[in-house]
């Protein structure tokens, strides 16, 4: 037991050393979960280029700088950076040092690079045989379509939910890189489950996190289709309008000044329909006896409709919310960083960078009671923590390091 | 082969709709013991159905289609896929908690437990007099995860909300979309903060165990749905935080690949991505489709050029994909090392040659639905693979192991809680409330 001032500035994962092989978005959101609850992450880029993520905006001014990618930034909180060379073989034999260090080792390379470097799990077990080592990969690191390329939009295609998602003309995609994003949040469950099988039964191992796999067996709709599919043959949810199971209105629909967003088209809610649109008389109404049945559902819309263009966004959200309907405004990326909401709990985070100043991020994902979240340092620049991590951590005199220098390994 | 990471770690789940049944799902697919707290009064919508007896007229809807052969049997909460997928490995046990003695029981249950993980609105656990303060009393190294839609304080604490509303607020919906429609126009709401709000809920569980293994102290997590996914939207984030600029949609696009899109193939409903991320894959892909002379066309050259005639580009390989199957023209492309893949149905994943290969589908039997192929576990451990140790649980299935040997009531006692409305295997509310 640690007393009581230490517990009281400590971290959940204080004193868990990482070994960070990632780029661009899955890997690296991953181990910034674990950077910023208080690992020790160090994070592996390439001398020269860096992490693939740093030459995609976006950029203050638009002026693209390996060192202000907004994206980098964003995903690399907390880590320390060095430069290493991996394609050498000082690389390798350096890198197999900071395994020995590590508890964890998180890479999201194309599944046959780490084995044509020499540094399959297999090997590296015999250097840490406590090791952790988490692969976060498009298809896994096995089967028929292992080497096959995948970008966000064909990955959503193939293991998300994008079959039902859109309109009958033409299947849609999440914004932005969701799917990537989701990944390194999932990467991050059984690589913590990992570690306390590790400090618990002192067995490493190899975590293999398939991207396309990990939205089948997820939550976000096409999960529940397959096993419904398999029930029935069909499915409840498809590519449509609206989400049509009930009478209730379900999905978005123009108001005033912008779009609402309502849920919640379940029975029990149909009372506080009628409660929030002040018309408790269609409770008794005989075309809304049986919600379940559609027949009289334009009548309901003829009523709904006009309603709603009396209302602004704000004022629709709260009318629902107070009548317990789950409604809610369509908000703008300005809405949300001026919401007051989001305000009065603290969420986004202004971090001081060296070349971009101080810049607002998204804030931590939960709030834990003892053992906070917190940002220490910015994204690293590139190679910042050579001498830290190769002086500091390995021990390499500056005579060495001037020599790894020179041939190109750092 | 070694015990499972959360072997001997007990789980109070009082979870309801995806989000937090996700949360609980992956804590026992890592070996956590999953009790369930139903409540025979109490139906929660979206969770073990929409309706706790749903009528003919729905069975024949799309509704239906989540019920084996669409019946719903005697008991339709038992047989309902989107619970029986994220049930696996959990146990199910019925109390009253709107009741004196069902807080009792319920504070016993949490001596014996590690993790208490809810997803309901904010006031509910105050409104029952259980939140982290007083639980916390019974058990001061209890860890209890709140992940209600926006969090434990601030204004919209108490807002209702299911994933499409948490997408909304937090600027998802605005984002995606088809580039210049009406947002209004854009189908169905998706439910990506589900997914990723029950992961993390099972991450930060475990990083409060990891404190707790070092320092014995247990403690509470507020976890807000929203502020959980808000930052799987850092380009938009950013881009606005950098240059006050807000993101328009561009549906299937890419800002960084030229061509990118969805387009039809042959055959009902068939579709295939595709994404071309330099002028190298653009040269391959020209000559694997048999149009050589496109490579020189100056409309096409380059990335730049492509941009600019982004509508005729999609146009033209749109004709050559309409007449090719989506799985062929992925082993063509891919072949060539073009980044492609369909889009595939729940029919085209259930009978997909790759996740055969790898086992992902789980064939599970459950007592009331039957025999089918369940969706599968989002990792492989090497040494401490998950297992389904069983099916998702129906109501109060496992009340006799709760009530007799975990909290070793009597059979008079155990009477006595049926006759109050604590014990059962049937609800005891309609669809009127």
């Amino acid at each position: 037991m640690e007393n009581k001032e230490q517990i009281n500035i400590r971290q959940p994962l204080h004193g868990v050393k990482v070994l960070d092989l990632t780029h661009y978005i899955a890997g690296p959101y991953c181990t910034k979960l674990f950077a910023d609850y208080g690992a020790e992450v160090i994070k592996i880029e390439r001398p020269g280029e860096g992490d693939g993520s740093r030459r995609l905006g976006p950029f203050p001014d638009d002026r693209p700088h390996p060192e202000k990618s907004g994206l980098f930034l964003h995903l690399n909180t907390n880590k320390k950076g060095i430069t290493l060379n991996l394609r050498t073989q000082s690389g390798v034999r350096i890198f197999k040092e900071l395994v020995k260090w590590a508890d964890i080792l998180v890479e999201n390379f194309e599944p046959r690079i780490m084995p044509n470097l020499g540094l399959k799990y297999e090997t590296l077990k015999e250097i840490n045989s406590r090791l952790v080592m988490t692969s976060i990969s498009n298809f896994g690191q096995g089967g028929p379509y292992r080497d096959y390329k995948a970008s966000e939009i064909v990955l959503y295609g193939m293991g998300g939910a994008m079959f039902s998602t859109g309109l009958p003309e033409r299947p849609l995609k999440l914004a932005g890189s969701m799917i990537q994003y989701q990944a390194g949040t999932f990467a991050s469950v059984p690589t913590m489950g990992a570690l306390l099988a590790g400090k618990i039964q002192g067995v490493g191992q190899h975590v293999d996190i398939s991207i396309m796999e990990s939205q089948l067996g997820s939550v976000d709709r096409r999960a529940q289709n397959i096993l419904s599919f398999a029930y029935s043959g069909e499915t409840a949810f498809f590519r449509s309008t609206r989400l049509g199971l009930l009478i209730l209105p379900h999905g978005r629909y123009p108001c005033k000044d912008g779009f609402i967003e309502y849920a919640g088209a379940e029975p029990v809610f149909w009372p506080k329909w009628l409660k929030m649109l002040e018309m408790p008389e269609l409770l008794n109404d005989p075309r809304f006896k049986d919600i379940t049945d559609l027949t009289y559902k334009d009548e309901f819309e003829a009523i709904f409709l006009p309603w709603l263009i009396e209302h602004s966004k704000q004022e629709a959200m709260e009318k629902a919310q107070n009548a317990g309907v789950p409604g809610a405004a369509l908000k703008t990326t300005e809405d949300v960083l001026n919401d007051p909401h989001l305000q009065e709990r603290g969420y986004f985070f202004e971090i001081d960078h060296p070349e971009t100043g101080k810049i607002k991020y998204t804030g931590a994902p939960f709030k834990m009671e003892k053992t906070p979240w917190k940002i220490t340092r910015p994204a690293p620049l590139l190679g910042q923590h050579n001498e830290d991590v190769y002086h500091g951590l390995l021990g390499y005199t500056k005579e060495e390091m001037k020599t790894l220098r020179s041939i190109g390994v750092i | 082969m070694s015990g499972l990471p959360l072997e001997g770690i007990r789980v109070l789940d009082i979870t309801v709709v995806w989000a937090g049944p996700f949360a609980t799902m992956l804590l026992g697919d890592l070996g956590a013991e999953i009790i369930r707290v139903e409540s025979l009064k109490h139906f929660p919508t979206a969770t073990r159905g929409i309706m706790v007896k749903p009528p003919k007229a729905a069975m024949k809807g799309k509704l239906g289609a989540s019920y084996p052969n669409r019946e719903p049997g005697e008991m339709p909460w038992n047989r309902f896929s989107w619970f029986n997928h994220s049930g696996r490995n959990k146990l199910s046990m019925t109390l009253d908690l709107t009741k004196a003695k069902g807080k009792e029981i319920f504070k016993d249950l949490i001596k014996i437990s590690d993790i208490f993980i809810e997803n309901n609105a904010a006031a509910t656990m105050d409104k029952l007099g259980l939140n982290y303060q007083v639980l916390s009393r019974v058990k001061p190294d209890l860890i209890m995860v709140s992940m209600p839609a926006f969090g434990n304080t601030g204004p919209y604490k108490d807002y209702k909300g299911f994933a499409p509303v948490i997408e909304a607020l937090s600027g998802h919906t605005l984002l995606r979309g088809y580039k210049d429609s009406d947002p209004s126009q854009t189908g169905v709401p998706v439910y990506h903060s589900d997914a990723c709000s029950g992961a993390t809920a099972a991450f930060a569980a475990m990083l409060a165990l990891y404190h707790r293994n070092i320092t014995g102290e247990g403690q509470f997590i507020d976890m807000s749905q929203a502020e959980s996914m808000m930052p799987h939207l850092g380009e938009a984030m950013m881009e606005y935080t950098m240059n006050n600029r807000v993101l328009e949609p561009i549906g299937n696009r890419s800002p960084y690949s030229v061509p990118q899109g969805c387009y039809r193939c042959k055959g009902d409903d068939k579709w295939i991505n595709i994404t071309i991320a330099s002028d190298e894959e653009w040269e391959n892909f020209c000559r694997i489709i048999g149009h050589p002379d496109w490579i020189c066309d100056e409309r096409f050259s380059d990335i730049l050029a492509r941009a600019k005639s982004c509508d005729e580009v999609d146009r033209l390989i749109e004709e050559w994909t309409q007449k090719h199957n989506p799985y062929e023209i992925m082993h063509l492309l891919q072949k060539g090392g073009i980044c492609c893949g369909p889009v595939m149905s729940e029919e085209d994943a259930l009978s997909d040659p790759h996740l055969k290969e790898r086992e992902f589908f789980l064939d599970i039997s459950h007592p009331e639905s039957g025999t089918h192929p369940h969706p599968g576990f989002i990792w492989k451990m090497s040494e401490t693979p998950a297992v389904v140790k069983r099916p998702a649980p129906c109501l109060g299935e496992h009340n006799d192991y709760i009530y007799k040997v975990l909290l070793k009531k009597s059979e008079e006692e155990i009477e006595q809680l049926k006759k109050e409305g604590h014990i059962g295997t049937e609800y005891l509310v309609d669809d009127n409330g």
